[in-house]
């Protein structure tokens, strides 16, 4: 429910990009953690809504849902946290710190090129 | 087509002001928790409780936040301590900027904590830091004891978690298994502090209190 916010953070940079690049944004590719509860369909629902008519409309997004990152207090081995089997891959550990989920980031943007001011 | 690399940070605006809250509480060295659970598992009856018996060892502020109403303002107003009600009008969570304009209306300086109440909701608050010391989950029994697996990003989170309405389970009316929900609650979160709580009947209450004063005169130090 809170995509919404997302989105609309979302938007203001692509906008903003799209500005500055002078270009059409078709797509973009944002990160976050697994942690993060984004629903990819709703914050898709969610931009489609608050883009139309803007230069915003029709940015298609993909969302790519980063793993759990952790360190093992046994051995201190690095690893992605499996959710069903939440241990250590290499000691079989059940003792571990969790690292900070990763941020919701914005990773790219994806312009239309038959711009005819093509400047970087 | 053009790809541009951006590499930015979304939700910035949130995390500007829980950072300035953070700061704010460091620099008044209060503590600060972030009460979330799904709707009716009973934060506001253990809010109201905890103020009350802990009247004589610590002051306690809450910020109240609910969709709509101040209907839980009403019944924190009733323990005589400072509440701030913030109503989000539809959202589904507190915001740090929100929980930044609260804090002018509370006489911080002479309160030892303040308690946010969020939004009821199990999903989004988890994912809106409001500069709190830690987040606090409330999980009551009829709710199921398998929500720590289904819902694993609060429980992985939280300093402390509280299985509250444990008296239901005296006639055998509900099933839940407490040793699975601490046991689901601990695979993601190993320092998590678990106590299962009655706050309509007082069982357990004795555990949090000592954990919440020993926290408060942490941060005092």
């Amino acid at each position: 429910m809170h995509e919404t916010m997302v989105a609309q953070s979302l938007m203001a940079i692509i906008a903003e990009q799209a500005a500055k690049n002078n270009a059409k944004p078709v797509a973009a590719k944002i990160s976050c953690g697994m942690l993060n509860p984004v629903n990819d369909e709703v914050l898709r629902f969610a931009f489609e809504a608050i883009a139309k008519d803007t230069p915003c409309e029709g940015v298609k997004l993909q969302v790519e849902h980063k793993p759990i990152r952790a360190r093992c207090k046994n051995c201190e081995a690095n690893f992605d946290i499996e959710l069903s089997l939440p241990e250590c891959p290499k000691c079989g550990g059940a003792d571990f710190e969790l690292m900070p989920d990763a941020s919701l980031i914005l990773e790219e943007i994806e312009f239309q090129t038959e711009s005819h001011n093509e400047k970087n | 087509m053009k790809k541009i690399d951006i590499g930015k940070k979304i939700l910035t605006e949130n995390e500007k002001f829980a950072l300035e809250n953070l700061l704010f509480f460091a620099k008044k060295k209060k503590l600060c928790l972030n009460i979330i659970s799904s709707p009716g598992s009973g934060k506001t009856t253990i809010l109201t409780r905890t103020i009350n018996e802990l009247k004589d060892k610590i002051k306690i502020g809450v910020i109240e936040g609910d969709i709509q109403t101040d209907i839980d303002a009403k019944r924190i107003r009733a323990t005589d301590a400072p509440v701030v009600q913030i109503n989000t009008e539809g959202s589904c969570h507190l915001s740090a900027a929100q929980i930044s304009d609260a804090l002018k209306q509370l006489p911080v300086d002479d309160l030892d904590l303040i308690l946010i109440e969020n939004v009821g909701n199990l999903v989004c608050p988890s994912a809106f830091d409001l500069g709190e010391s830690g987040k606090i989950v409330v999980l009551s029994v009829p709710e199921g004891d398998d929500k720590p697996a289904k819902y694993p990003a609060i429980f992985a989170r939280s300093k402390v978690l509280l299985i509250n309405k444990i008296d239901l389970l005296d006639g055998g009316q509900v099933d839940f298994d407490i040793e699975r929900a601490k046991a689901d609650a601990r695979k993601l979160n190993k320092a998590i502090e678990i106590f299962p709580i009655s706050a309509r009947r007082g069982d357990g209450m004795a555990n949090w209190y000592d954990w919440l004063v020993k926290s408060v005169e942490k941060s005092a130090e």
